[in-house]
């Protein structure tokens, strides 16, 4: 379903303001309370939630993202489960997209036509693979617009023009923009070199144009809501998280407001920004 | 055996995408495509460019000592009472065992690509040694990428790495063994991707990755079908050899492919046992897709990583090549495996009668060939690849057999 997200970007615009996209890990640090953090997220000013996909081995994820993956793990999440929470989530929520962000093989081996019909049964509005390079388009691009969920692709500082229309082609609800040639949650990114790469990948399609990797506060978010159409955080979040974990990786009575506290933060910083509204 | 209709030939693939029947493939984050697009394109521009081979050959026999001897193992042969068996001695090459054939090709590759910074991963130290070494060689920035539970027991490998000038990074993720170095040299080349060359130590990871260095390894089996010439004057009637992530196999099996009646064993680590923990793959595992290629993978229900298992470090790995697991499905070559306990004693027994101290990873290979050479008639061909030398494994074997080296 590609017309909450279409819809988000819509009034975002109309309120002349970049999105704010926001990344939690399911059933980090156990299910309840990583359904409570999707839930409060929208109300703390996100305006689309990526849902994380935990796997044992996440090649292009930093120590953050890492850590959040085998925490979930260790409490026994799972793909099914995390369909449940994001089922659980759309039932109080109709209007925010859900986007689920992780590595394939987790979705492979839940059989690609089973998972997308239950991904679209439980409200899920599009999915961002890593390791799914327009290379593999057969694998779950192709199948996955066809069953309606956008397949968000991410764009880096190494596709270049001449590859660039094959990353766009078949890709649906915005472009996410990888700031830096890195992993998640290392480096800061210079934000006028990706303003600059947010132009060039908008002379090319038509798609809001999302930039994340290595944003880390409202007044990074302010800066990359300058040039971009969203921007989205993930490691931070998780560290605001995991900073008021107990010695066990539970969570604590601070845990929630912690995130929340840092999405307000993010929220202020892109709403800071005023930007045309669309005529 | 697989109900798959057979091709007419087994040494055509991969395909145009990489893809050995439904497996390999490329599964990379996008960072990662261009390069892996521009590696490909400069190795079919080496492939066909006799300099780039001219320079294979001299450094295969000047640097690495090649050919490999082609050895008649009288002893065990007699002992066994069965097959005729031959080694083929990879365990002399230069640095110790068969991964060095790939390495030369890959830094050879890399000089002609303008990269001066070479990343590795490496699970018992075999091949981050070799990358090392080469690195040495030609003067290139070398960072070795290794799971700290293995820098814990190949430490005579680290200090070796450490002496060729390689800078060895223990890695503290996940299981901290070779997959997770293997994702922490990934992390690194998204990292650094404009400078760096990655060197993968096996037929696995993204296309080009299993083709080029089943190529690279190839030698293995050319040299042997000459030499079993030269020795008996015919081709072996079967070939053995151990499989991690599988390049000493498929180096070694390849240039056979197509002799259909010759047996080609592949031998898996069963590691306990294949009902407890072990690093067997295609017995006790399922396709999935894992650093860059769908493949046979050792993983739970929801498609999770599990740990692998072998008392050797170069086996402990849960995944295998691409080309191997399509080989299975097609029936071509059989897939056995052998236990800790059966490597071990495998090891001692080739030790005391040919006075040839074999790698744990061999070693399973050996354990194998003492339950087909018996059933074999004693005009049949056996050759097993002793892929390396097991100075590196004293310290654990002596461990496992309950004594103190010192």
């Amino acid at each position: 379903m590609t017309q909450r997200i279409e819809a988000r970007f819509e009034q975002c615009r109309q309120e002349g303001r970049a999105a704010l996209v926001t990344y939690v890990m399911a059933g980090d640090p156990d299910p309840e309370t990583s359904l409570a953090i999707l839930k409060s997220l929208p109300k703390a000013g996100a305006d689309i939630v990526e849902f994380g996909l935990p796997f044992t081995d996440p090649m292009a994820d930093g120590p953050a993202i890492q850590a959040a993956g085998l925490r979930a793990l260790k409490v026994g999440q799972d793909t099914v489960k995390t369909l449940d929470l994001v089922r659980r989530f759309r039932a109080d929520d109709q209007d925010t997209p859900v986007i689920l962000m992780g590595y394939f093989n987790p979705i492979f081996v839940y059989g690609v036509d089973r998972f997308l019909a239950d991904a679209k049964a439980a409200g899920v509005d599009g999915l961002i693979v890593v390791d799914l390079p327009p290379e593999e388009d057969d694998e779950l691009c192709l199948p996955a617009l066809k069953a309606g969920l956008a397949f968000i692709r991410l764009a880096t500082p190494t596709t270049d023009d001449r590859r660039l229309p094959a990353v766009l082609r078949n890709t649906a609800g915005f472009v996410y923009y990888v700031s830096i040639t890195g992993i998640t949650g290392a480096a800061t990114p210079d934000f006028g070199k990706v303003a600059t790469a947010v132009e060039r990948i908008k002379r090319h399609t038509p798609l809001p144009v999302v930039v994340g990797f290595g944003v880390k506060s409202g007044a990074h978010a302010a800066a990359v809501a300058q040039g971009a159409d969203g921007v989205v955080v993930g490691s931070a979040l998780i560290d605001a998280l995991k900073g008021t974990l107990d010695s066990e990786g539970r969570a604590t009575a601070g845990s929630i407001e912690a995130v929340t506290k840092l999405v307000k933060e993010l929220s202020d910083g892109v709403r800071s920004v005023a930007k045309r509204a669309a005529a | 055996m697989s109900a798959q209709a057979q091709p007419n030939s087994f040494r055509t693939g991969p395909d145009e995408r990489g893809h050995f029947g439904q497996f390999g493939g490329r599964f990379v984050a996008e960072t990662l495509m261009p390069n892996i697009l521009e590696l490909e394109k400069a190795y079919e521009e080496a492939r066909n460019d006799p300099a780039f081979h001219a320079d294979m050959a001299h450094f295969s026999t000047h640097y690495i000592g090649r050919p490999s001897p082609l050895y008649f193992a009288e002893r065990m042969t007699e002992h066994l009472g069965g097959a005729k068996i031959y080694f083929k001695r990879e365990e002399l090459n230069h640095t110790g065992a068969h991964k060095v054939n790939n390495v030369l090709g890959q830094i050879l590759l890399a000089r002609r690509m303008g990269k001066k910074r070479i990343i590795a991963e490496t699970g018992a130290g075999q091949h981050g040694v070799a990358t090392a070494t080469l690195c040495a060689r030609f003067g290139l920035d070398c960072v070795v990428y290794m799971g700290a539970v293995d820098v814990e027991r190949q430490k005579p490998n680290v200090f070796r790495m450490n002496m060729l000038g390689a800078k060895v990074v223990p890695v503290q993720s996940g299981t901290r063994t070779l997959k997770d170095a293997m994702n922490e040299a990934l992390r690194d080349w998204v990292t650094n991707v404009a400078d760096t060359f990655y060197c993968i130590g096996t037929v696995a990871g993204p296309h080009p990755y299993p083709a080029m260095v089943r190529d690279f390894q190839c030698v293995i089996g050319n040299e042997t079908r000459e030499q079993m010439m030269q020795a008996e004057g015919r081709l072996p009637d079967s070939l053995v050899a151990c499989i991690g992530g599988g390049s000493n196999a498929i180096g070694l099996f390849h240039p056979f492919l197509d002799d259909k009646e010759i047996e080609i064993y592949g031998v898996e680590a069963a590691g306990h046992g294949l009902d407890k923990l072990h690093a067997a793959s295609l017995s006790g595992g399922r396709p999935g897709v894992l650093h860059g290629n769908r493949t046979y993978l050792l993983m739970d229900h929801d498609g999770q990583i599990q740990d692998a298992h072998s008392i050797s470090a170069g086996l402990d790995y849960p995944g295998i090549g691409p080309e191997h697991a399509w080989l299975h499905e097609m029936g071509r070559v059989t897939y056995i495996s052998a236990t800790d306990e059966e490597a071990l004693e495998a090891f001692q027994l080739c030790s005391r009668l040919e006075g040839i101290l074999p790698a744990l990873e061999p070693s399973h290979a050996l354990a194998k060939v003492m339950e087909l050479a018996p059933q074999k008639p004693k005009d049949h061909l056996m050759v097993v690849n002793i892929s390396g030398r097991g100075d590196k494994d004293l310290f654990q074997i002596a461990e496992h057999l309950g004594n103190q080296i010192v």
